[in-house]
């Protein structure tokens, strides 16, 4: 990414500065690692998706960096619902209202949240 | 959605620095505003940030919590609280009032430090994105429907529209910001350094080593370490995620490196001369020597991962384990230098 951030360490004296790095070895493999599998779980479930077998919801959830947990909490719906809305049958029955809520949380128009991408 | 307020046109002079850590850097920074000379390991040091906790109840995705800091908000009340610093603190409940108040104190010319989800600010690069409700930045001004923005991770100075700062500041969820800003009220003509140094010291150390729970401190380290020996070689994909996510919160978010241990360190330096303590400078060294053991555990757990180096969980524990040991003589060193 080029982007840089700062890192304590020591200059030639010994006495500790303010850094600027862009990254090592150890955190780019993390990193990769914690994208890839965001991306992993949204191309399941878009694949799901397509073959009807999961929402676009799910795919929207993944694609947008949450999880179960998270969409609950940023929806203040239960867990259990999302659960449930997350189910191709429950998805496009749901009411304006929590569309819009999802929407809201996903960042999302209500539109777009109905909507599977062409391509994970 | 909501009425537009009258269009500002502001930029208070404002100092930004690019630092470590974001709660850190910022409360240094409001402070360099207000003409209080302190760096941003000072910050950290005296708002006794360092620590560990191992919380397995708390989850992010699926996984543990692995913190090498306090909670979030400890740092800037704890550096004021020890410093006689009074901050003035406000949260809303309504998305439109947290962003006319925040264009108010623009408006008087005000600098504030405001708390903001990672995630939906526009200017983060895609790779920084995730849902982390605690990040802090300071917003200096506003052009038109952009405000400014000093963020302690960011190099240079940002910008942002409104409608993502909105919804930065009012995710909901663990942790969330319900638009929090703040700002120094009242600084003490004269500050204490010295004491309150000593103070930041015995807290830390103390919280390391006698804390009586077993997720925390010292003897939390060695607990991961416990942990990672017993994990399942048949579970290797959880594992990694585990790994990878351990390590991402000791390197990627913020700390400095080695999990804030570098920022202590420097912390340290400062400190023996402000208290004119060489040995502080001594033990500082030392810290510097376990943060390299932390970062040799962070490279061999990501190579692990990648594939680069055989898994072997009973290595990455005794490295932890080689951490904990010597964290723990460099607190006792600490409490008896100060004493």
């Amino acid at each position: 990414m080029g982007h840089s951030k700062v890192l304590y360490a020591l200059d030639e004296q010994g006495h500790y500065a303010a850094t600027p790095c862009s990254g090592w070895e150890a955190e780019e493999i993390v990193l990769d690692q914690a994208i890839a599998e965001f991306e992993r779980r949204a191309a399941d479930a878009w694949q799901r998706a397509r073959q009807g077998r999961g929402s676009a919801l799910e795919y929207h959830m993944y694609h947008r960096r949450m999880d179960l947990v998270l969409l609950a909490q940023s929806t203040g719906f239960c867990k259990w619902r999302v659960r449930r809305h997350l189910r191709p049958g429950a998805f496009p029955k749901l009411s304006d209202r929590c569309r819009q809520r999802y929407a809201e949380a996903l960042g999302l128009t209500p539109m777009q949240l109905d909507t599977l991408p062409e391509q994970p | 959605m909501n009425a537009a307020p009258a269009p500002l046109d502001i930029g208070i002079p404002f100092d930004h620095r690019q630092s470590a850590h974001c709660e850190s850097g910022v409360i240094a920074s409001l402070l360099r505003h207000q003409n209080v000379a302190i760096s941003e390991p000072m910050a950290f040091g005296i708002a006794a940030g360092l620590g560990f906790a191992y919380l397995p109840f708390v989850k992010f995705g699926g996984l543990p919590l692995f913190a090498y800091r306090m909670p979030p908000g400890s740092i800037i009340r704890g550096l004021t609280r020890r410093l006689g610093i009074e901050m003035h603190f406000e949260t809303f409940r309504q998305p439109a009032a947290g962003m006319q108040a925040l264009d108010q104190y623009l408006s008087r010319g005000r600098a504030v430090g405001i708390q903001t989800s990672a995630f939906w600010l526009s200017y983060f690069p895609p790779d920084m994105r995730f849902h982390f409700n605690a990040h802090n930045l300071v917003v200096y001004g506003k052009r038109g429907d952009h405000y400014l923005i000093s963020d302690p991770v960011i190099d240079i100075r940002v910008e942002c529209d409104a409608d993502s700062l909105r919804k930065a500041r009012f995710t909901r969820g663990v942790l969330a910001p319900r638009g929090l800003l703040y700002y120094p009220r009242y600084i003490p003509s004269k500050l204490d350094l010295p004491r309150a140094i000593r103070k930041a010291i015995l807290y830390t150390t103390g919280m390391m080593l006698y804390v009586p729970v077993p997720i925390l401190g010292v003897r939390g380290i060695r607990l991961v370490s416990r942990k990672i020996r017993n994990l399942n070689p048949r579970e290797e994909h959880r594992n990694k995620l585990l790994l990878g996510h351990m390590v991402r919160m000791q390197e990627e978010i913020g700390t400095g490196g080695a999990g804030f241990r570098f920022l202590y360190a420097s912390f340290l330096q400062e400190a023996a001369g402000v208290l004119g303590k060489p040995g502080l400078a001594v033990i500082a060294d030392e810290l510097t020597a376990v943060g390299d053991a932390w970062r040799r555990f962070a490279l061999h757990a990501a190579k692990m991962c990648k594939g680069r180096m055989p898994m072997d969980y009973g290595l990455l524990a005794d490295e932890l384990l080689h951490c904990a040991q010597r964290e723990r003589g460099i607190y006792k060193q600490l409490r008896a230098e100060i004493k």
